[in-house]
């Protein structure tokens, strides 16, 4: 058994910088990452991230009330309004505090930290380094988490919570490199996992993002929030779903169909490429399923020739790379071949303002999180703004609470029925016959995901789709594992996690079918419009042990600042 | 619908019966045009043999995780479509010169060690502004090329200054070689005009550990998947030393 004050799962943006608050603070803090921090899903962010610093020139006017009105407005209202409040006016401090860590922004000329236009936004207030954005910011916490010597437990996959009367008190994890499984006792624990953008099939983030934080949180009883909110970006590469960010077109780059037509004008005649996802996503399928895909193809082009070479490749040279080694397309000489894909999931494990869960020592932060200041639909740049303000605090609000306990020390009893919880999963999945292959039902629940739970959905689709998951579900019993050895099992994590994976989708179809409303992200067609008045509420899921889904609760939206009115583009 | 061969280079130093490397040979069948080699080992993973390990995340060539030696090179198995290799016999094994873990996983402990040593932080020393730190379009720009590393190793593993000099792990390690990935790191914070850490890092990569082990031999260079130049940083920061110690001299 391995003790800290405070253990925080994930090394990505969230998780760093929690643990950062935390160590600045004297706290005895150790991460634990299933891959090196430096390696996190983080890294692969492109665009930018937002914050109010006035520095382009046509953004003098912008302020944080400005930010919060648009993240607000973005997420169709079901944003909790004093935490959009929050997030807007810490995102200055922060990002002037990743800049003097050191962080490698690109600059204005007048040595600014230099910011693009960003979909649904009024001002342009994404701050970017290049279109590496997310590898600038991740590097440079993980300088940091160095240079204040933030112990770090590289490739230890967390594999459940150790709870003790209600008290969260650990983790049991997986040693990838030398094998085994260890507990982790903590006064308290930060889940900071990421997104689960691997339930689909098709999907821009990276292959670790398969929610084990969140269901980690579920299986032990907290809820979980909006899961029916699930975000697909308008321009993934057409083969890969590797993305190509939104500063593309915040850059000038234009969304074309067959005709050759920027059809954008048809569906947002204000801000047409930079409307918010949803709509832009929405957009490009209709254009696809009425035939206006190139060439009749599932693809519409991302053009980007007419910025030139030299803006290309000083502002978009990662885009470029990407396309040409994924694509094979250059984008200074060729449109980019482009579909909707899903890319963030707004909904995740129930928070405060502060990461505090419903469980005592539980907390989360970042995209595996739901504050909520994303709401129905994230405007782009604000979720690595919501990783560092959030991770951030997070780690004080643990620090807080670490000290008004008195008793300090995790039951180890609890723990080791923890780890021997885990070794008999184990070796209950190994000895299993497997009439099942772990790998095919993966394959058909993301597709099921994406071909019933995508960007427009009505009744009977997620009907049926419900009813594939189900049977997936029963299904998962009947797997097992085909290597039991200890080191660097890739089979038994991926194996492992496909129940909870599966169980993650069922709370998307089950919110989703529930939902009837049209709202951001989820957009039915059987009720096409919003409908404040029965569904201005959030949506909790509850692990029932005994059924195969959720059961769902509501809770109230935050309002307060802000007036509703309808989302116009 | 194309098949082609991918011969693994397999190794679990932990298996009693079996500890020695060994090679094995699995046919991979894709749809489509396109395959990259990272889905290969997955397309073996999935169907063939369970016990294959690998490392992987985000599949798109920038987080460092998968840099292999694949067909006599060193590459990132996500951004190598097994069509650019032109040929249709896949040789994959792991960054050589590493300790193994299993299979194509080297351990980096010792990788990432002396990426700490030469303290990659920014160092301040002044009070900090209310606002940014400012830096002129000119002053970033140098540190385009260092600030792109993802610290996937290449370089590390290809440098036969690292090779004779501590690559391998339990040794004393104080007394060996960086390597590139450390010192371009190094090179990255004292080219950032922000930085005010010169005093300090120097002492870190002037010293017999350091710069003076590199004869620039540039394997690293031709090694870097991300097309870029370790030996570049290397010269500078042994500039910037020589500049130092006259410096020094006159005064
Ligand atoms: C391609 C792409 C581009 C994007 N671009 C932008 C952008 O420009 N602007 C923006 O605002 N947002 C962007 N986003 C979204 C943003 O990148 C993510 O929401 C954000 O980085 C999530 O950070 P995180 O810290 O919450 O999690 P992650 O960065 O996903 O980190 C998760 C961490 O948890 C660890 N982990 C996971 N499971 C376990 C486990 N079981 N045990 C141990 N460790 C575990 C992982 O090792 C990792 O360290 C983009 C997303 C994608 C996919
Ligand atoms: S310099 Fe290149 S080869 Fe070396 S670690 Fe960085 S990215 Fe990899
Ligand atoms: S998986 Fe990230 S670089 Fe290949």
């Amino acid at each position: 058994m391995i003790h800290h004050d405070v253990i925080v799962v994930g090394g990505g943006l969230a998780g760093l910088r929690a643990a950062i608050e935390a160590k600045k603070a004297g706290v005895d803090v150790a991460v634990l990452s299933q891959v090196h921090p430096g390696r996190s899903h983080s890294g692969q962010a492109q665009g930018g991230i937002n914050a109010a610093l006035g520095n382009h020139p046509e953004g003098r006017d912008d302020n944080w009330e400005k930010h919060a009105f648009d993240t607000v407005k973005g997420g169709d209202f079901l944003v909790d309004q004093d935490c959009a409040v929050q997030m807007a006016k810490d995102a200055p401090g922060v990002i002037y505090e990743m800049d003097h860590w050191g962080c490698p922004f690109s600059r204005f000329d007048d040595g600014t930290i230099a910011q693009r236009p960003f979909g649904g936004a009024g001002f342009p207030r994404c701050c970017y380094g290049a279109d590496k954005t997310g590898h600038y910011l991740l590097h440079t916490l993980v300088e940091q988490a160095y240079r204040l010597q933030v112990k770090m437990y590289v490739e230890q996959y967390a594999a459940g919570l150790i709870v003790h009367d209600g008290v969260c008190q650990g983790v049991v994890a997986y040693d990838m490199i030398h094998g085994g499984f260890e507990a982790f006792t903590a006064n308290a624990v930060v889940i900071a996992t990421g997104g689960a953008g691997r339930t689909y099939s098709n999907t821009t983030n990276s292959l670790i993002s398969t929610g084990s934080g969140m269901f980690m949180a579920y299986y032990a009883g907290v809820p979980l929030k909006d899961m029916e909110f699930v975000q697909f970006h308008p321009t993934g590469l057409y083969t890969t779903q590797i993305l190509m960010t939104e500063g593309a077109r915040g850059e000038g780059g234009y969304l074309i169909n067959d005709k050759g037509e920027r059809f954008m004008e048809k569906y947002a005649p204000k801000f047409m490429e930079l409307a918010p996802r949803d709509i832009t996503a929405r957009s490009i399928q209709i254009e696809i399923d009425e035939g206006r895909g190139i060439g009749g193809k599932g693809y519409v082009y991302l053009d980007l020739r007419h910025l030139g070479a030299e803006k290309i490749l000083e502002r978009l040279p990662g885009i470029r790379d990407l396309a040409i080694h994924f694509e094979g397309v250059d984008p200074i000489e060729e449109p980019i071949p482009v579909v909707p894909s899903q890319h963030y999931w707004m909904g995740g494990i129930d928070t405060d303002v502060n990461g505090a869960t419903v469980m005592p020592g539980l907390y989360a932060a970042g995209e595996c999180a739901c504050v909520s200041v994303h709401g129905a639909n994230r405007l782009g740049g604000n979720s690595l703004l919501e990783t560092i303000v959030f991770g951030r605090r997070a780690g004080a609000e643990v620090v807080r609470y670490l000290g008004s306990l008195s008793d300090k020390r995790p039951n180890a009893r609890t723990a080791f029925a923890a780890i021997q919880t885990m070794e008999q999963k184990v070796e209950e999945l190994g000895a299993r016959k497997g009439t099942e292959n772990a790998y095919e039902l993966r394959a058909v629940m993301t597709g099921v995901m994406k071909e019933h739970f995508f960007l427009f959905r009505d009744e009977p689709t997620m009907t049926a789709g419900l009813e594939k998951l189900l049977g997936v579900k029963a299904r998962v019993k009947d797997i097992n594992l085909r290597w039991t050895g200890s080191v660097f099992n890739v089979d038994m994590i991926r194996t492992m996690e496909l129940e909870g994976m599966v169980d993650l989708a069922l709370c998307v179809a089950m919110g989703a079918l529930a939902r009837q409303e049209s709202r951001g992200a989820h957009y039915r067609t059987d009720f096409n419009t919003r409908d404040d008045v029965n569904w201005l509420k959030h949506t909790l899921a509850y692990y029932q042990p005994d059924a195969a889904g959720p059961r769902l609760d509501s809770k109230p939206v935050t309002l307060g600042h802000f007036e509703l009115q309808e989302r116009k583009y | 619908m194309p098949d082609i061969k991918f011969r693994v280079k397999r190794q679990d130093p932990g298996d009693n019966n079996n500890p020695e490397a060994h090679w094995e040979e699995y046919t991979v069948h894709y749809e489509g045009e396109n395959l990259t080699v990272l889905e290969g080992l997955f397309y073996i993973q999935e169907k063939f043999d369970g016990s294959l390990s690998f490392r992987f995340c985000c599949r798109a060539s920038v987080c460092g995780s998968c840099a292999m030696y694949i067909n006599g090179a060193y590459r990132l198995a996500c951004q190598t479509n097994v069509k650019h290799l032109d040929t249709d016999l896949i040789t994959v094994a792991p960054m050589p010169h590493l300790p193994l873990v299993k299979d194509l996983v080297v351990n980096m402990d010792e990788f990432f060690a002396k990426y700490e040593y030469v303290m990659p932080w920014l160092v301040r020393h002044s009070p900090d502004p209310e606002k940014e730190i400012i830096q002129s379009p000119k002053e970033r720009k140098k540190i385009d090329m260092p600030v792109d590393c993802i610290l996937c190793g290449s370089c590390y593993s290809s440098c036969p200054s690292v090779w004779s000099l501590g690559a391998s792990l339990g040794s004393k390690s104080e007394e060996y070689y960086l390597g590139p990935a450390a010192l371009l790191k190094a090179y990255r914070f004292e080219v950032d005009s922000r930085d005010e850490g010169g005093k300090e890092r120097i002492a870190r990569w002037n010293n017999e550990r350091g710069i003076y082990r590199c004869h620039t031999i540039m394997n690293c260079v031709e090694a870097c998947p991300k097309e870029l130049n370790p030996t570049e940083g290397i010269q500078w920061l042994k500039r910037a030393a020589v500049r130092r110690k006259l410096f020094r001299k006159a005064k």
